[in-house]
């Protein structure tokens, strides 16, 4: 396996009961890039999403056949601690989702949990400003997360991932209750965060898709004979540039075109 | 997971066994403290049945049917004590259902300004909060004074039904319930109220809409709509009702003669359970355990009755 | 209903008239002689229902956060809840009988028979479905997207638990747990031949002790005026103290509303 790749999905089909919602995904995710889902709803982005931090554990029902690796482990394996896992690999979600604590603590709790042994004033600034959110919040560190805007507070939420600096960040559609000045600030710190950390991205913003990832991996979804649902499967996986001006495939062509239904 | 954390500022990447376990012996921990619901079930019925064994075996279901309750003679039967706690919880709600149902239409439906009807709405909860001591005190000094002239008028008028046929003198069935009713009536108000507040809207303004009066949407259609929470509070009152104690204890006058006058002194499971567990000694005491087991089972059906009934019509809504 | 206010109004004036410093310091008369207080019945009320929340409080919080928390929907998790909602519906007296069945009658503390620490056990089993119900409850209504983001940054389900879930389902729990703590307050049933009574100041939880409650059932039936004074003014008491829970409970609900 080369060295620059991070995660590898080797024949992953994920369920929820007995309904498939993605299935045979084989993908190699760069090291130090960032890598971008895009594709219609439903397909199965956030699921594989989650998959790569264990966080599907947390579903009842959800089940993941296959290797996903990482650092040289098979991540599901049994003697692997999910929560080691996620102190590695750090998420977004999309719906913000700040603690109900004071802002600085939003940002503390985590890193104390990761055993940071700095200064947390300084941590709590650095991340804060990272995620473009530290002019609203500096006058009010010590005030609930909740009195945050909906944009302000996935900004707290992206300032919590980096605050713990997980070696993998995966973000589900983080930018998608912000503002076009503030989705640019976030995406001022993805290009600066890639150079330490790897970043896998949903979004369903293609322009987003062009300006921040280097490689785009488009899923889409269909129907199977006998299946009770939609099956999602990875349809291309490429650098963003040939996704988005010569896909292989006719349906990415489609979709990225905006000529997709 | 081998490889060194990025960066060094952060020292626990890796979970310390002690992390571990912690995480693992809370799990464990929350478990049988779950589990201790079951265990302490598990005991009650296990120590009363033990309790009632030997009753159980000397005087088997005749215990039910008579009503001789004899301690010099060792006879016992529970029969006036099983029909005092079905006849004061069976009529305490046939009287506090109508009024407390009516409540609770009177504070949902905006008959009243807003402030009035929160005012009520508080005043019942607290109402639900005194305890039931107190009340049987109220009883004895208050209520039973109070109403001796409507009841000896009852026994004036149909003094000649087996039901009214005795003088009332001070404690007896008839406080007994009126106390009862006292004491469910906020329970059925408050939960008939609820009800009715989680009726949808979109129904009350659909029956609205087709030109229904105020009061034949409320007939039929909202309360048809509440009927099974409303059931199974209802089923949960007569639960309390019957295994209501001190109240009733204190007013009930806790005769071991069987009367069917209303007007007389009676007894139920749980005030002769009061009055008597803490002196009673030899089968006198499995006697009363048995009568225990009458009064969990009673309960038990009851409120697992109000269960099925709230789970079970709540689907068709 | 209106004259069910009646009787609030009458125990309010009725008790209200007779609360004095001596009332609430000194310790009952002995029968046929005059004044005294109530103080060891306020004070032993205190102690059964502190026991009682010592064990109901931390086993009903534990239960509840391990059916909302870590148990699937499957038959453990079924039949905790509908044997929570049956111990519910078990009467109180049978609480009593249970517990002197199984403490009083044994002796199984120092030897000891009729104890505050029988009492506040007998009260606990009556605490123990509402504290129970109200967690689960609670926590139920923590939206998961918060559980995810604690898990997220690497929090172990204990950290999560303890750290973000439970202080964010902290208004309905705490109010649940006040109003269940009022409740018991309250109960007579269950100490009448567990706790028993005490004409004495507490000696010890190993002991009879007097509480509120008792005081009110055995001083009602007795023939002496002094003791029918008496248990009115405890039934002021003991509706104040609990009214005053119950407001409690209301502010919280509405103080820590975000
Ligand atoms: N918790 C769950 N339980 C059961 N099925 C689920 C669950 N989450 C997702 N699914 C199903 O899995 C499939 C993929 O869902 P997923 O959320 O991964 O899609 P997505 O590509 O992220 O969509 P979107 O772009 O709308 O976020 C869908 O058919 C969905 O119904
Ligand atoms: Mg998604």
């Amino acid at each position: 396996m080369a060295s620059d790749v991070c995660m590898s999905l080797q024949d992953v089909t994920i369920s929820y009961g007995s309904f498939e919602a993605v299935k045979n995904v084989y993908m190699d995710l760069p090291k130090g890039k960032v890598t971008a889902f895009i594709g219609p709803s439903g397909c199965g982005k956030s699921t594989v999403l989650r998959a790569l931090n264990r966080m599907n554990d947390l579903i009842p029902g959800c089940s993941l056949k296959g290797r996903v690796i990482f650092d040289q482990h098979d991540l599901y394996d049994k003697r692997v601690d999910p929560v080691e896992v996620r102190r590695r690999i750090g998420m977004v979600f999309q719906k913000p989702n700040p603690f109900p604590k004071s802002i600085y603590e939003n940002i503390a709790f985590g890193a104390r949990i990761n055993g940071y042994k700095g200064d947390m004033d300084e941590l709590v600034e650095r991340s804060l400003r990272k995620a473009a959110v530290w002019d609203e919040c500096k006058d009010k560190l010590k005030e609930s997360g909740f009195s945050l805007s909906g944009g302000q507070q996935q900004r707290l939420c992206i300032a919590r991932a980096i605050a713990t600096e997980p070696e993998v960040i995966l973000m589900d559609e983080p930018c998608s209750a912000l503002d076009p000045i503030s989705t640019l600030k976030i995406e001022e710190t993805m290009h600066e965060l890639k150079r330490s950390y790897t970043i896998m991205i949903v979004t369903h913003n293609m322009q987003q898709a062009v300006r921040v990832a280097d490689m785009t991996a488009f899923f889409n979804a269909e129907a199977v004979e006998g299946g009770s649902g939609k099956v999602g499967y990875l349809v291309e996986f490429n650098e963003t540039e040939n996704i988005f001006n010569s896909p292989s495939q006719q349906s990415t062509l489609d979709y990225v075109s905006g000529r997709f239904g | 997971m081998r490889s060194a954390p990025p960066i060094d500022a952060f020292t626990l990447r890796r979970r310390p066994p002690q992390e571990k376990l912690t995480d693992i012996g809370f799990r464990q921990l929350t478990l049988v403290l779950a589990a201790s619901v079951g265990i302490v079930l598990l005991a009650i019925f296990v120590t009363v049945f033990t309790g009632a064994r030997e009753a159980m075996a000397t005087f088997g279901l005749r215990f039910l049917t008579t009503s001789a309750w004899d301690p010099v003679n060792e006879q016992y039967g529970a029969l006036i004590a099983i029909y005092g706690t079905l006849v004061t919880a069976i009529l305490s709600l046939l009287i506090a259902v109508p009024i407390g149902l009516g409540t609770a239409i009177f504070i949902t439906e905006d008959l009243l300004p807003r402030s009035v009807r929160d005012v009520i709405g508080l005043l019942v909860e607290l109402l639900a909060a005194i305890p039931s001591v107190v009340l049987g005190l109220w009883a004895i000094f208050v209520m039973e004074p109070a109403i001796r002239p409507f009841l000896s008028l009852l026994h004036s008028t149909l003094g000649w039904t087996p039901f009214f046929s005795t003088e009332p003198q001070g404690p007896g069935t008839a406080p007994a319930i009126l106390i009862l009713v006292v004491m469910v009536l906020p329970i059925i108000t408050a939960i008939s109220r609820d009800a009715l507040n989680q009726v949808p809207v979109e129904l009350r303004q659909g029956a609205y809409g087709v030109g229904t009066t105020r009061w034949g949407a409320i007939f039929n259609v909202i309360l048809p709509a509440a009927v099974s929470s409303i059931m199974g509070g209802v089923m949960l009152s007569l639960g309390r009702a019957m295994g209501e104690t001190m109240a009733v204890t204190m007013i009930i006058g806790n005769s071991l003669n069987f009367s069917l006058s209303l007007l007389a002194p009676g007894n139920t499971i749980a005030s002769m359970l009061a009055n008597q567990f803490g002196e009673a000694d030899g089968i006198q005491v499995s006697a009363l355990m048995y009568a225990a087991v009458v009064l969990m089972i009673l309960t038990f059906i009851v409120n697992v009755l109000a269960q099925w009934i709230v789970r079970r019509l709540s689907l068709r809504y | 209903m209106i004259p069910l206010f009646l009787v609030l109004i009458y125990v309010l004036i009725q008790g209200g008239r007779l609360i004095s410093l001596q009332l609430l310091t000194e310790l009952p008369p002995a029968p046929g002689l005059e004044g005294g207080g109530i103080g060891n019945a306020i004070l032993g009320t205190i102690v059964v229902t502190l026991i009682a929340s010592l064990i109901a409080i931390p086993v009903g919080v534990g239960g509840g956060v391990y059916l909302s928390e870590y148990a699937q929907d499957g038959w453990f998790s079924k039949f905790v809840r509908f044997g929570n909602d049956v111990l519910a519906g078990v009467p109180s007296i049978i609480c009593g009988v249970f517990i002197y069945s199984l403490i009083v009658a044994t002796r199984i503390f120092f030897d000891q028979s009729f104890s505050a620490m029988a009492g506040g056990i007998a009260l606990s089993v009556l605490m123990l479905p509402t504290v129970i119900k109200t967690t689960y409850e609670g926590l139920l209504l923590v939206p998961q997207e918060m559980r995810m983001g604690a898990y997220g940054v690497g929090a172990s389900r204990f950290v999560t638990i303890t750290q973000i879930t439970l202080p964010a389902a902290f208004t309905p729990i705490a109010t649940g747990v006040v109003l269940g703590i009022a409740r018991a307050a309250g109960e007579t049933a269950p100490l009448i031949f567990t706790a028993l009574f005490s004409p004495f100041w507490p000696e010890g939880l190993f002991n009879p002790i007097a509480t509120m409650s008792v005081l009110i059932f055995n001083f009602a039936i007795m023939p002496y005026e002094a003791q029918n004074e008496l248990a009115w003014a405890a039934s002021f008491v003991l509706v104040i103290m609990i009214l005053g829970a119950n407001l409690l409970a209301r502010w919280i609900s509405h103080a820590t509303r975000a």
